[in-house]
């Protein structure tokens, strides 16, 4: 199994989230997140005030894909999020020791 | 509030005429003077102008709550929300019982003062005297008000003006002393100006009483609904307690950004809507009047609005909400003093041009200066109320479309010759003397307040927010 972290612009979460139930993913966690990589921040003026800020907003996704599937996963993600544009985002993948369905008890894929 | 003034030359007249049959009448004959005592009666009271009176002064109590409590509390930072409500909130109740018991006789009377133009005495102090049956003038002869509402209505001016002084150091002053400051500046500031700005004997009394007045009054001074009262006062007692109070902690080192815009703009809106009430409510009678009061109070505010936005749009590509909603500010405190006067069409030229010169004392001066006017107090309400109140001696002048002034020392009021120069001049004395007399005022009371009680909570408490250190509760949960 494989743990998969998405980093993505919030305006992609819809698109992203229906091409993964298109494949056959059936849960995620969607964080709201901020941080930075090389995409430059954004300026806010308050009545002549600058304020630039250097954290931007970015959302998170968190899904657990048994092996098969990891890679369609990472693919997906990867072309619906996709603009083209620095600030784009980041996927990172892991292994995934278990996964364990707390109200039945199963665990291993079956319990994703 | 004065649509109406009277001129030195006027003063000077009225006496000499005044004087001279005095001289002349035998003592016998002071019998035959006593039938020109003026008494108002129920009858000249008119149900028309109490509805609109009473409408207008529920009005401005909402500028003060919610309005220019969600105005401000948009504007700091969501640790500090609560404590800028609750400063505006509990202002507006103890100045509505300091009114109550000192305020509106110190204002409103002349009798029991050593000094009649300069303040009132205690004659009236827990409105003693005032009752049902008593009344107070307005602008026309022979047209009335009962008394108790010209009270409240002038009551909700008194809660707004040391409410909006908050703005000035929000986020860093300690509770218990701000109390006592408002109540102190209140009675030393506040009601003096008010009573020098504003009190007069009434149009059936000043041609028996010519000098029962206000000093700024019987100099001539126009401030329809209380530019140099309200606007100017408050935001020099703001830049005075900024300057005395210090910099916020982080003050240029760490963003301040504006914690929800969206009640700001909800209490802009409000403001603009309770300044009908203010602006249009000064004129004391439900006519027309009032009603040019009431637009030019749209139109000058709207160009204000717009003209802010504009600059934005031409300096940094991005015209701002909280732009807009400060120009908005910045017009309705620039044409306060003009509202009646003005015609409309001078009134947007006036709103625009006090808008731009607003944004540049918010945006610029104040950068420059380094002086932390947490929600520009001096930057709009004393820069727009000093351009207002010196821009309303050129928009009155009736060449322009103004009204001019009307005389009061005749028996029936009449329009008075207009000097432009002269009345400008006489504009910036009133501005001068506000200035001053409220910028010794404060500065005394903030400096024995730092020295004794302290000013701002400590740096641990200001870190943490002032709603937990100071109010034991959070906005938001």
């Amino acid at each position: 199994m494989k743990f998969i972290i998405a980093i993505i612009k919030p305006f992609k979460l819809d698109t992203v989230r229906d091409a993964l139930s298109g494949i056959g993913i059936a849960g995620m966690t969607v964080t709201e997140v901020k941080g930075f990589g090389r995409q430059k921040g954004q300026t806010e003026i308050y009545r002549g005030a600058e304020y630039t800020t250097n954290m931007l907003p970015k959302v998170k996704l968190e899904i657990a894909a048994s092996d098969e599937i990891a890679a369609q996963v990472v693919e997906t993600i990867q072309q619906t999020a996709n603009t083209g544009a620095i600030g784009d985002g980041k996927i990172f993948v892991l292994d995934l020791a278990s996964a364990t369905r707390i109200r039945t008890g199963e665990s291993g894929e079956t319990a994703l | 509030m004065k649509r109406i003034f009277l001129n030195t030359a006027a003063l000077i007249t009225g006496v000499a005429v005044l004087a001279a049959p005095a001289l002349a009448a035998p003592v016998a004959d002071v019998a035959a003077a006593a039938p020109a005592v003026f008494t108002p009666t129920a009858e000249m009271v008119n149900k028309g102008d109490v509805a609109w009176m009473m409408v207008s002064t529920a009005l401005v109590l909402m500028m003060s709550v919610p309005a220019l409590a969600l105005f401000y509390g948009g504007l700091v930072r969501a640790k500090n929300m609560l404590s800028v409500l609750m400063q505006v909130l509990t202002i507006v109740c103890v100045a509505a019982l300091v009114w109550f018991g000192w305020g509106y006789s110190m204002a409103f009377t002349s009798t029991g003062s050593p000094f009649p133009a300069i303040v009132g005495g205690l004659d009236k102090a827990f409105l003693a005297g005032v009752n049902p049956g008593t009344f107070a003038a307005t602008f026309s002869n022979g047209v009335y008000l009962p008394e108790l509402v010209f009270v409240m209505f002038q009551m909700t001016f008194a809660c707004i003006t040391p409410a909006l002084i908050v703005g000035a150091f929000a986020e860093r002053v300690k509770f218990t002393s701000l109390i006592i400051f408002v109540v102190a500046w209140m009675t030393l500031a506040y009601f003096p100006i008010a009573h020098m700005v504003w009190y007069w004997a009434g149009p059936d009394f000043l041609p028996t009483a010519p000098t029962d007045m206000g000093l700024l009054w019987g100099w001539g001074a126009l401030d329809f609904a209380g530019g140099t009262v309200v606007h100017i006062n408050a935001g020099i007692a703001g830049l005075v307690g900024c300057l005395i109070i210090g910099p916020r902690i982080g003050y240029k080192k760490e963003p301040m950004p504006p914690h929800n815009l969206v009640m700001t703009m909800i209490g802009a809106s409000l403001l603009w809507i309770g300044w009908f009430g203010f602006n249009a409510g000064s004129a004391l009678e439900s006519n027309a009047f009032a009603a040019l009061a009431f637009i030019n109070t749209f139109v000058a505010t709207a160009a204000a609005g717009a003209a802010w936005a504009m600059i934005e749009q031409i300096t940094h590509k991005k015209p701002s909400l909280l732009g807009a909603a400060s120009g908005v500010v910045a017009g309705l405190v620039a044409i306060t003093p003009a509202a009646g006067f003005a015609h409309p069409g001078t009134a947007i030229i006036l709103g625009a041009v006090a808008s731009i010169i607003c944004y540049f004392f918010v945006t610029t001066v104040k950068n420059k200066l380094g002086y932390d006017d947490s929600l520009d107090v001096f930057g709009i309400h004393a820069v727009g109320g000093i351009v207002g109140a010196i821009a309303t001696g050129i928009v009155a002048d009736p060449a322009l479309g103004g009204q001019g002034w009307i005389d009061y020392t005749a028996p029936v009021a009449t329009a008075g010759e207009f000097d432009m120069v002269g009345q400008v001049i006489t504009q910036c004395w009133a501005v001068g003397v506000t200035v001053a007399w409220t910028g010794a005022v404060s500065a005394v009371l903030f400096l024995i307040l730092k020295y004794t009680l302290g000013l701002r909570p400590d740096a641990e408490a200001e870190t943490n927010g002032l709603d937990i250190s100071e109010h034991g509760e959070r906005a938001y949960n």
